[in-house]
């Protein structure tokens, strides 16, 4: 009877998106109050409806009801509750059931948290938000129902979730993911609404930024979470592959940091507005692709679609209408918009629009790799692949411009900066960077190579410019002391998203440059030394967990004599899909991991191993968290809550706040 | 016009999308075309193989088993809940007299075994395709899976999902009827 | 020209330069790190397309299913070589130094992506079975049509 009342409570749900889209807009083209007041309450029954769903089929995978078709596929009655929970969106039905779930909760945030905003805005976000709800709901009801059961035959237990997915990353990487993806969604509406109304102001840029801000902040979080569970669970040891599942990530991800950049400048300076327009409908476009690529298995697998190419078709037609139609609103409204603020050449303007060319030939070069094998298939030409190394080659050379603007960027003033005055600070930078990127690399690097000079440079060029403009404005007015208390959260969001992208950059040039990766042949007893470590292999013991069987390997690290770590190896089979896996055994630490992944063993007894030394691959993750946090500081800044807007801030504050760009 | 010039300007973006969007779609559009997963084998006999009696590992069948008299074969497994669900209509089938072959695919033979003790036995001949070798050359992609093939050895058609009444009256009978 | 019409001249032209600059970087670096993913039947006869067959010393991608019995180990060290088949006549030798994945097996479908060393072997830097990846190019499903098998290996939620 349950999963009935959460099919109905879905079909209500899509329903009431269906009102919510309509009848606003109704409202507010004849001015009938009435309607649009009901914006607001159609997206909080909404909420409610599918809110409900969502708890029922997390329920009936807590209680294990295998009546139910996609319960029985994903889950497995041996599996803990924790896993049985995420299982939920373990695979394609489940996880479109908790992408239109987290979409209404933007929705109602937006609902609730939007007080301050003209009744007529908030109805015409309401009502777009409605109509991207409709269309998913649609797709599920119709193509992907996570409650058809299989009465009247069902069977004795579930087939068991897919062992890659069981696993606490994978209980929290895709609501994150999702929570981003979906956020894009917020400035996406406000974009469209913005373009219905056909008022581009800047207070139209300042209700975008908290929102975009918050939905980039999970998207980052969300990013870094896969990596981190890419590395320690795929028993690789990597921690990007640029498959076409991260790339779909990513590119969502570059467009919304050049959103909340160029929303920045709208905000502030009135310009760009309409390339800001763009870019709000480009985030969350590529989230919809992102979503259609993983989803109908254009990229994946030609049998993930043959078995129902009507969910890549019904992705696809959602995209054209979606995507097609707003950029030909864009097309016919942004031409009316225009700029009226003026800058010079040399000024922050400017530097924040290089800032944008180089995300978005990053973005272009992403969406290039992924896409390129398809487009050569498809006209003939054979299949290809496109590998890391291309990537890799593209990004060290875009991050180069990018890291060096990056550092001056935030010491040019708003309309017009000169040069001269420029010279000192920069000199100064420079020095200090040279400095630290010495000190750093004598201390940890074993040997050099140009790669990690550069990158090390090029990380500590933006921490120190950071820092020294921190110093700079604290001193403007005040002692540092002083003046340091009075940055605005604003600003620190910029330093701290900043100094995360130093952090990341510096992970990555020592992971990538000093990592030591042997992958060797040991039998019990043997053991093997390097870099100061000296790994045994202890012994081989039998392992039994709830779902699963196996060996772990247990090792003992010494470093100089002095032992370090005891660390254990799994390697699983899972007996219900009877699929082996790898579990490696991570020793964790700042400056350095050891990882050591068992492979299979040999003929003769022995095993093959995967032993690591990965020198600052923390960084990489710590990285997006500070990012992270300097995001969250932004969206407490006091301009996005206060309801006196700017009638209490002293000129002060303004001066400070007028400085930021994050 | 300058508005003019913008407006075109502006309708860049849609275009690049416009063209990315036909491009998706292709693949798509000739991916559903639903002949090409069918037809692989459809009219040809099936391959050759070697493959154990599920009760009995010393007991071995090949391609031979196949011809003589028109038959199912169908593909399960323990961990297929859909085969759990249609395997009562096999049973119903059997007791019809339909020859039925049934292939266990990529499974555990105990298992097999315990199962086909307690939901009853529909098969005539039961083949125990551990590896997925035969399931391989058949293209099969899941279970279950039934395969129509007739009295030379010839596939006549391949029903990818479960068995039941409807369809089976609907769509194999007439096919099953109409084979030698 | 007003100092308007000057500024934008320049936006506009440093934007088609930075744009440009990337394109062709972008197509440098793409002309070096294209794998062409071949078969085996296709390393041996030239591609289905294109009739082209891979030059030795070429990097490339191949797909194939493992042949019984063909998998041999030096006892001494990780070297393991393997034949791969497809469903046509191809045949074609692959060795490798390092750590099989966990789903390779012999008569499982497998991506190798290394090196062509002679006319028909390979020297591979990487081996995936399914599961390695969730990204299987279709094309590799449609050389090894009917290698692809449990629809769950492919659903991967990520």
């Amino acid at each position: 009877m349950l999963p009935e009342i959460g099919q109905f409570t879905l079909i209500l749900a899509c329903v009431l998106s269906f009102l919510q889209m309509v009848y606003p807009l109704y409202g507010v083209q004849t001015g009938h109050q009435g309607a649009i007041r009901s914006a607001r309450i159609l997206t909080i029954l909404q909420f409610i409806a599918v809110a409900f769903s969502f708890a029922i089929l997390a329920y009936s995978f807590l209680i294990n009801d295998f009546t139910i078709g996609y319960i029985a596929t994903n889950s497995n009655s041996a599996m803990p509750w924790y896993f049985r929970l995420s299982a939920v969106w373990g695979a394609h039905e489940g996880s479109l059931l908790l992408w239109v779930f987290l979409l209404s909760g933007w929705s109602i945030a937006v609902a609730l948290m939007s007080k301050r905003l003209p009744i007529e805005s908030v109805a015409r976000v309401l009502a777009v938000l409605g109509l991207l709800s409709f269309g998913f709901y649609l797709f599920v009801i119709l193509t992907s129902n996570p409650f058809e059961r299989t009465l009247p035959y069902f069977p004795i237990d579930g087939r068991d979730l897919n062992p890659l997915l069981q696993d606490f990353g994978l209980v929290i990487h895709p609501p994150m993911l999702y929570m981003g993806y979906v956020g894009f969604s917020v400035a996406f509406a406000f974009a469209i609404a913005a373009l219905l109304e056909g008022r581009l102001d800047s207070a139209w840029a300042k209700w975008s930024r908290p929102w975009t801000m918050a939905a980039w902040v999970f998207l980052t979080v969300g990013i870094a979470l896969g990596s981190w569970w890419a590395y320690y669970e795929l028993g690789w040891g990597g921690w990007w592959f640029w498959d076409p599942v991260e790339n779909a990530s990513f590119m969502p991800w570059l467009a919304g940091t050049a959103l909340i950049h160029s929303l920045a400048v709208s905000e502030k300076r009135g310009v760009f507005k309409s390339w800001t327009v763009l870019l709000a409908l480009s985030a969350f476009s590529l989230s919809l692709l992102g979503t259609f690529l993983v989803r109908s298995g254009v990229l994946v697998s030609v049998h993930a679609f043959a078995s129902d190419p009507t969910r890549g078709l019904f992705i696809l037609g959602f995209l054209v209408l979606v995507i097609g139609g707003s950029l030909l609103l864009y097309a016919i409204q942004a031409s009316k918009v225009k700029s009226r603020g003026r800058y010079e050449l040399a000024s922050r303007e400017s530097m924040l629009l290089i800032n944008n060319i180089l995300l978005i030939a990053a973005l272009i070069v992403v969406l290039l790799g992924t896409l390129l094998p398809l487009v050569h298939k498809e006209i003939g030409l054979g299949s290809i692949s496109i590998g890391e190394p291309f990537f890799n080659r593209m990004f060290t050379i875009l991050i180069v411009p990018f890291s060096l603007f990056l550092g001056v960027g935030s010491l040019f003033r708003w309309k017009r900066q000169q040069l001269n005055d420029l010279k000192k600070p920069l000199s100064l930078i420079l020095i200090l960077s040279v400095l630290s990127t010495i000190a750093f690399l004598f201390v940890f690097a074993p040997f050099l190579t140009w790669l990690a000079v550069l990158g090390t440079f090029l990380g500590f060029w933006i921490i120190v410019a950071v820092v020294y403009e921190i110093y700079l404005r604290s001193t403007h007015r005040h002692a540092f002391s002083k003046g340091v208390m009075k940055l605005g959260n604003s600003h620190w969001a910029m330093s701290l998203g900043h100094l995360g992208l130093a952090v990341i950059i510096i992970g990555i040039t020592m992971t990538q440059n000093f990592s030591i990766e042997k992958d060797i042949k040991l039998a019990v007893g043997d053991h093997i030394t390097f870099e100061h470590y000296d790994f045994h292999f202890d012994q081989v013991k039998p392992l039994n967990g709830p779902n699963y069987t196996g060996t772990v390997g247990i090792f003992t690290v010494k470093q100089d004599q002095k032992q370090i770590a005891v660390m254990k190896a799994e390697k699983r089979l899972y007996t219900v899909q009877r699929m082996p896996m790898t579990e490696a055994a991570i020793d964790a630490g700042i400056t350095r991991d050891l990882y050591i992944a068992m492979g299979e063993q040999l003929p003769d007894g022995a095993w093959a191993v995967r032993i690591y030394y990965k020198p600052f691959i923390r960084w990489i993750w710590l990285g997006p968290l500070i990012m992270a946090f300097g995001g969250i500081l932004m969206m407490c800044d006091r301009r996005y809550r206060s309801k006196k807007e700017n009638a209490d801030q002293d000129p002060m504050t303004t001066d400070k706040e007028g400085t930021e760009n994050a | 016009m300058l508005n003019k010039r913008r407006v075109l300007t502006l309708l860049v973006p849609f275009i690049i999308f416009i063209i990315g969007a036909v491009l998706l779609a292709t693949p798509l559009l000739k991916g559903s075309d639903p002949s090409k997963l069918d037809s692989a084998l459809v009219g040809q006999t099936v391959p050759a193989f070697t493959l154990q009696d599920i009760y009995d590992e010393n007991k071995q069948y090949d391609a031979s088993i196949f011809k003589g008299q028109k038959m199912l074969l169908n593909v399960w497994a323990t961990w297929c809940p859909t085969c759990y669900a249609e395997h009562t209509y096999l049973n119903k089938l059997a007791k019809q007299g339909l020859y039925i072959v049934g292939m266990n695919y990529k499974d555990n033979r105990k298992k097999a075994i315990r199962w086909l003790n307690d939901l009853n036995d529909p098969y005539q001949i039961s083949l125990f395709d551990q590896n997925g070798m035969l399931g391989m050359d058949l293209g099969v992609y899941g279970a279950p899976e039934t395969f129509l093939i007739d009295s030379k050895g010839i596939i006549q058609y391949r029903h990818v999902g479960d068995l039941n009444e409807k369809v089976w009256n609907d769509k194999l009978l007439a096919i099953y009827e109409g084979m030698e | 020209m007003n100092p308007r019409r000057k500024k934008r001249l320049l936006i506009t032209s440093s934007l088609i330069a930075g744009l440009s600059l990337a394109i062709g970087l972008t197509l440098y670096a793409l002309q070096q790190n294209i794998d062409l993913f071949y078969t085996p039947n296709e390393i041996l006869n030239g591609k289905n397309e294109t009739g082209e067959k891979p030059e030795i010393g070429q990097r490339l991608r191949i797909g194939g299913m493992v042949l019984n019995g063909s998998v041999q180990r030096n006892p001494e060290s990780l070297k393991v070589s393997f034949d791969l088949i497809d469903n046509k006549a191809g045949q074609v030798t692959v060795y490798f130094d390092g750590i099989l994945p966990d789903l390779f097996r012999e008569g499982q479908g497998i991506v190798a992506q290394g090196v062509l060393k002679s006319e028909n072997s390979i020297e591979a830097f990487e081996v995936l079975a399914k599961h390695d990846e969730e990204y299987m190019p279709p094309e590799v499903a449609e050389a090894l049509k009917g290698m692809e098998h449990l629809k769950t290996e492919s659903e991967l939620a990520k």
